[in-house]
């Protein structure tokens, strides 16, 4: 699939590349037009949304479960149920074994990171109107389900500070095939 | 006693138990079973009056083809919560297709929340993070790019997941592992942009997010983008559909779907992953010690034999045509070994040139049905020699509660009445 004329690649990169510890297949990658145009800080502060385990990407702003308790009950119960158990969507809570013949997945028996729970309720819910909550709400819906499964006191105060040191009962339990089962 | 049969006395002979004969009886010229069938049809024509549609002007063209009328049961069934039709699955019709290629509106889908429907003009790529030069890209822009095409296959990770139930699911086959597709993706090496942008030695990973109403983010290894991932504009000739990522999608050939993010509006390059629910709740396996495996990207070697398969039927005893699929995340391909006699013998199936890495490859070989219950299975066999396990051997390995990444060996029974079903055997 590379450009035969430059599989050896510029003399210059091959430094570079054991750097970079990349296959020499990089090197062969054919030239580009360069038609990227700059993006600026703004612009890319405009879409970034990636909020990372370490806390990167996390706004200002602040809740607790008080807060987010209410938010939850008129915007997630209705796929969610009560307390986050027994809707028509995942569980959410209600504790559980993660071994046995039905093991119980939810947030506080199966997510390792808290910082998860803030990165994909703002950026997917609720389904019927994604994005349309503010920073402080998700933080106070972030901070009720910690709480719902025991892992925050419900007067905890979640910002960009606490979320992060918030540590999961399942934080230690995934094994990371990759990168041992690397494809060639 | 046919032309051929007299030529080649052996090719007719069983090779394996169950009636499977030699996967080179299809390699020779004029088939004897073929040969015969054809002539009776030619014959049976010449008695009849010459069909309608041979005395009356056809049908005038068309802007965009469609499949014939005579064709209605070849489609995607559609698996979505009531609650959000947006949010689901839709199976490709795996047993009414033939050869590699899946046509664009039967490709499986998986959409978190619904498909964009995306005006191509105001859609960009963003690439930040730890980058030497944080760039926007246009689609008209990337349309000028140097571009590759691949045939590969594209396969959820959640596909098959039927094999870990208790009882076998009595479905037809494109219902049960129909989360995968075989296209010819074409667009732009992910390389070639990632050069451009200039990635600094500590980006290890590339967060990549759809513009979809789920705005669907993963992670993926540097190694991985830089190796043979494809910026993708084409699906097999044309323009992306809207449901397949249109107008950008990511290909990983070989890797678990939800990687090849569609919509694609922003790589991030970071030092390390992101943790997405995707990546973390959803897309790991849980082993019965409780711990779950994570970042399982590569989807193993996998087989299933779509003729017969449940929902066909077999008119009494004679001479069949198995067919089937074959495919692995590690690379071609190298055999396929079928089974008529629930895995006592096994004969190598014929495969359909050419054989490429991470596609679907299409496997047959000749049979000959004596009328008596049977159990048919496929085992596949990839160029790393890694080899397509039994169920319990899966389960003993991973227990029945990994959700993911199911690859058993899938057994068919057939009855005397001609029907087939899906066992544990």
């Amino acid at each position: 699939m590379r450009n035969d004329r430059n599989r050896s690649g510029p003399r210059w990169l091959a430094p570079a590349l054991l750097l970079f510890g990349m296959n020499a297949a990089v090197a062969a990658a054919p030239e580009s037009p360069k038609l990227g145009r700059p993006a600026s800080p703004g612009e890319i502060a405009a879409q970034d949304i990636n909020v990372f385990p370490d806390g990167a990407g996390l706004p200002p702003g602040k809740g607790t479960a008080l807060e987010g308790k209410a938010i939850f009950d008129m915007k997630c119960v209705s796929c969610h149920g009560p307390k986050g158990m027994g809707g028509s969507a995942g569980e959410l809570a209600g504790g559980g074994s993660l071994t046995g013949p039905h093991p119980d997945k939810n947030v506080g028996t199966y997510w390792p990171y808290a910082t998860t729970l803030f990165d994909f309720i703002r950026r997917s819910m609720p389904l019927d109107a994604p994005r349309s909550l503010s920073e402080d709400q998700v933080y106070a819906v972030t901070a009720y389900l910690l709480h719902i499964n025991g892992i925050v006191d419900e007067r905890a105060e979640m910002n960009a500070g606490t979320l992060p040191r918030v540590v999961m009962p399942n934080r230690d339990g995934f094994v990371q095939v990759w990168p041992g089962e690397k494809a060639e | 006693m046919s032309d051929q049969e007299a030529r080649e006395p052996g090719l007719l002979q069983p090779v394996a138990g169950g009636g499977l004969l030699d996967r080179r009886l299809f390699l020779k010229k004029g088939l004897a079973f073929g040969a015969g069938a054809a002539l009776v049809g030619h014959m049976r024509q010449g008695l009849a009056e010459e069909p309608p549609w041979m005395k009356t002007p056809g049908e005038p063209f068309t802007n965009y083809g469609r499949p014939s009328p005579h064709e209605k049961e070849a489609i995607r069934w559609i698996s979505a919560n009531s609650g959000a039709p947006g949010n689901g699955i839709s199976w490709t019709p795996l047993h009414k297709l033939e050869g590699i290629v899946t046509p664009n509106g039967l490709h499986f889908e998986r959409h978190h929340n619904g498909v964009p429907q995306i005006d191509p003009h105001q859609h960009r790529l963003l690439i930040h993070g730890l980058v030497e030069n944080p760039l926007s890209f246009g689609i008209e822009d990337l349309l000028r790019y140097p571009m590759v095409s691949r045939l590969c296959f594209v396969e959820c990770g959640g596909n098959s997941n039927a094999g870990w139930h208790e009882e076998p699911i009595q479905t037809p086959v494109g219902y049960f592992h129909g989360l995968a597709s075989c296209s010819e993706w074409t667009g732009v090496p992910l390389a070639v942009i990632l050069d451009e942008a200039g990635l600094r030695p500590d980006a290890r990973w590339l967060i990549a997010e759809g513009a979809d109403a789920a705005a669907m983010n993963i992670s993926i290894p540097v190694e991985k983008a830089m190796d043979d991932a494809i910026l993708a504009l084409y699906q097999n000739g044309e323009r992306l559909r809207p449901e397949n990522g249109y107008p950008l999608r990511l290909i990983l050939p070989g890797w678990e779907a939800v990687l090849s993010v569609k919509w694609l509006r922003r790589l991030q390059a970071a030092n390390q992953p992101v943790m997405a629910r995707n990546e973390t709740a959803k897309y790991t396996e849980l082993l019965p010690s409780g711990k779950a495996r994570q970042f399982t990207f590569v989807m193993d070697a996998k087989s299933i034999i779509t003729f017969p398969s449940p929902g066909q039927h077999l008119r009494g005893p004679g001479l069949y045509r198995i067919s089937g699929l074959a495919w692995s995340g590690r690379g071609r391909i190298k055999r396929v070994d079928i089974s008529a006699d629930g895995g006592r013998s096994w004969a190598e199936a014929a495969l359909q040139e050419p054989v490429l890495p991470q596609c679907f490859t299409r496997f047959r070989l000749p049979w000959r049905w004596d009328g008596s219950p049977l159990v048919l299975k496929s085992r596949a066999v990839d160029e790393t020699g890694y080899v397509q396990p039994e169920r319990r051997a899966l389960i003993a390995e991973r227990g029945r509660h990994g959700y993911f990444h199911y690859n058993a060996i899938v057994s068919w029974a057939v009855a005397a009445d001609g029907t087939v079903s899906h066992v544990y055997a």
